[in-house]
């Protein structure tokens, strides 16, 4: 079947990111020598390879699964197409039985079935919920394709988006240029259509805030709603902020890949610009992946942080921000204005499951439905097994959102598209309110082949962008 | 003959199972992973694992019959076992009064839930799927130590007596005798089979769950710099 298969990476994307540029010679002793290292690096691979009973209870978890139907897209048998290899190099039982035990030999035949359905799981974490010992088949795949990338099989479309991280300094590949004339088109249409004042300022020194957010909010729909929606905040708030054109990137492909060098490399880019900017505080926009890897990995990374101030968490999601800032009164909604939209809330699976806001658990589920029941009138929550730690990926995360896995994507789409027509149907929802550029891609192009117009689709900033009120006060700030 | 077979199954069982939680230990977890949400501090960490080693939470979540079937087993396992320790302790407490009949019920229980495991896995197509050679054999010999012993139970009675002062030999290292009964010695050896495979199998997810990153962390990655030991360049 066509689209459901990446292409593999060419030595132009690899040799930039220290990886072989083309299959080395002896890969499958260097394969098998790389997953021995990764064994004692990391102990969630190590135990992940044991303690699998095969129960069954991921099975029929996985968005990518219960879309296409495949077997070996059911979490456990994804797993099984590494773990048949860990037990014929690492286990007595595989050295000696390998046909009872289901051990494999790392041949051709294994490596084409890795580089298939290790790029068919989007690393949601949704199978880690229901799995009785947490199993969870990111930390399987990222370390899978981890070992590919160490023998030269790599996957084009991540390497080459990590390789325009580093030279270019996004992900979207914008130079600089483009990025300070469009933030000054961005400032006059703001001006236009409010009245105000309202600053995209880019690599401004000594500013309060560095806002990270991914490149699509510069360039994409419906993802520059939101960015508007920042900048309003800010202005409205009276917080001075910057982007930076060096670091003017959030997401980080560096997960995707599985590679810790590449993350803590990608991650780095930030932490320097925020030294040099002599910021106060980092803010992260709408992106998924981005802000597990700012929430969870960054001060593990990059840290201490001891140069921002220590009174704010580092770093902050801009909804945590711009709620904080809307509980202490600063900002003014007129819910009204966004009367048109009924709102549905789909969690971004590495917000939901890989990440919090806020000083509880659960944050991450709260405060955008806050933020949401307080720039809009009518919201109405999905099929409850749909959302929460429970929610289904978009289909395109973890490295999938390109072209060559179109088929995958819009197979991988289905059990989320289901929940949503529901309450389009029972409920007239028109609009689902996100936050990750990477779902709102993915669905901006994959509902309208289910029928649904991509106008559905918008960032919760986007709300914000709608009800906020420049210029007014209410009481003490 | 079966002494030697017996002290190599028990050393084995030891340092096997040794081996793999000391593999686990050793490993380092160099990001903080937990599945959100996820507790904050150590306490509720310490809540969360109890459920799940308690209660299977999250299985209970992710299939209800394979939690009833699996959920069944261990928990009439952990009564077998506890009432099993009349063999092995000398004197008995009073207590082992109480647990006895709830124990001999619970050897029927663990019985049924490793037949409708067994059953399910041939029965689900899903399960069918993903099942080795490994996989039925382990059920397999779980259900004929449980039967071998329910007939020892309620059907051909051993001698009580002699066994105990041979297991008692035994996990004291004070020699062992063989008993006279067959049927006991089939019970054994399959005891003994599972001992053997035990490090070496699927079943180190009895140690192994306490290890598992996205469970047993506490989500305050932002709180606290979790450091990982092998990017520490100095």
């Amino acid at each position: 079947m066509a689209h459901l298969r990446p292409y593999p990476a060419s030595d132009k994307h690899m040799t930039p990111l220290d990886f072989p540029g083309a299959r080395v010679e002896d890969w499958q002793q260097k394969g098998v020598e790389k997953l021995g290292e990764m064994l004692q690096k990391y102990r969630s691979l190590q135990v992940y390879m044991d303690i699998c009973v095969k129960c069954g209870a991921c099975a029929d978890k996985c968005h990518y699964y219960l879309g296409t139907g495949d077997p070996n897209n059911m979490p456990v048998q994804r797993a099984e197409l590494l773990r048949g290899v860990y037990r014929r190099y690492f286990t007595p039982a595989g050295k000696l039985f390998p046909k009872l035990v289901r051990a494999t030999e790392f041949d051709e035949t294994t490596l084409q079935k890795w580089f298939t359905y290790f790029h068919q799981c989007s690393q949601c974490r949704r199978c880690s919920v229901f799995c009785p010992y947490g199993i969870d088949t990111a930390e399987i795949s990222m370390a899978a394709r981890e070992i590919m990338d160490a023998i030269g099989v790599g996957h084009k479309y991540t390497t080459e988006i990590v390789g325009k991280v580093h030279s270019i300094g996004n992900n979207l590949g914008i130079p600089g240029p483009a990025l300070t004339g469009t933030l000054q088109f961005l400032e006059d249409d703001l001006l236009d259509t409010t009245g105000h004042e309202i600053r995209l300022p880019l690599d401004q020194e000594g500013a309060d805030v560095l806002l990270i957010t991914p490149s699509a909010d510069f360039f994409s729909e419906p993802h520059i709603s939101s960015l508007m929606g920042y900048a309003k905040v800010f202005h409205q708030a009276g917080i001075s902020y910057t982007f930076s054109s060096y670091a003017s990137e959030a997401a980080n492909f560096g997960m995707f890949i599985g590679s810790y060098a590449q993350k803590q490399k990608i991650a780095k880019r930030i932490a320097d610009k925020a030294r040099d900017l002599r910021v106060k505080r980092i803010v992260v926009g709408e992106c998924g992946h981005a802000w597990r890897v700012a929430y969870s990995f960054w001060n593990t990374l990059n840290g201490p942080f001891d140069f921002l101030d220590p009174n704010y968490p580092v770093p902050q999601h801009i909804c945590e921000f711009t709620h904080q800032l809307n509980e202490r009164g600063a900002l003014v909604f007129d819910k009204e204005a966004n009367d048109d939209l009924t709102v549905t809330f789909h969690d971004s699976c590495n917000v939901a499951r890989a990440s919090r806001m806020g000083a509880s658990s659960g944050g991450q589920f709260e405060i955008p439905r806050a933020l949401i029941r307080a720039t809009a009138n009518k919201f109405v929550e999905m099929d409850a097994d749909t959302i929460r730690e429970r929610t289904f990926c978009c289909g395109g995360g973890g490295g999938l959102l390109t072209d060559e896995l179109m088929d995958l994507r819009v197979r991988g789409a289905m059990p989320r598209v289901t929940a949503l027509k529901r309450v389009m149907e029972e409920d007239g929802v028109n609009y689902v309110a996100l936050i990750c550029a990477i779902c709102k891609a993915q669905f901006n192009k994959i509902l309208p082949m289910y029928g649904i117009p991509m106008e559905t689709v918008g960032g919760v900033h986007a709300l914000v962008n709608n009800a906020i009120q420049i210029g007014a006060k209410r009481g003490i700030v | 003959m079966l002494a030697l077979i017996a002290y190599l199954a028990l050393l084995t069982f030891i340092f096997g199972f040794g081996w793999r939680i000391w593999t686990y230990w050793r490993a380092p977890a160099p990001l903080k992973i937990p599945t959100t949400p996820a507790p904050v501090c150590k306490s509720g960490v310490v809540w969360r694992m109890f459920t799940e080693v308690a209660f299977f939470n999250s299985l209970f979540k992710g299939n209800k019959w394979t939690w009833l079937g699996g959920y069944l087993f261990h928990a009439a396992l952990a009564l077998v076992l506890i009432r099993h320790l009349r063999y092995f302790v000398q004197p008995l407490p009073e207590a082992f009064a109480y647990i006895q009949t709830v124990g001999i019920i619970a050897g029927l229980a663990m019985v049924g839930g490793l037949g409708f495991l067994l059953v399910r896995r041939f029965w689900v197509a899903r399960t069918r799927y993903i099942s080795s050679f490994a996989d039925y054999a382990i059920l397999a010999l779980l259900l004929a130590i449980g039967v071998t012993g329910l007939l020892m139970q309620y059907v051909f009675r051993p001698d009580i007596v002699e066994i105990k002062s041979a297991m008692l030999g035994w996990v004291t290292f004070q020699g062992f005798p063989t008993p006279s009964d067959a049927l006991f010695v089939v019970h054994f050896l399959l005891v003994l089979a599972l001992m053997f495979v035990f490090p070496f199998s699927k079943l180190m997810h009895l140690g192994g769950i306490f290890f598992s990153p996205t469970r047993n962390q506490v989500d305050n990655p932002r709180e606290r710099k979790h450091v990982n030991p092998w990017a520490v360049v100095e």
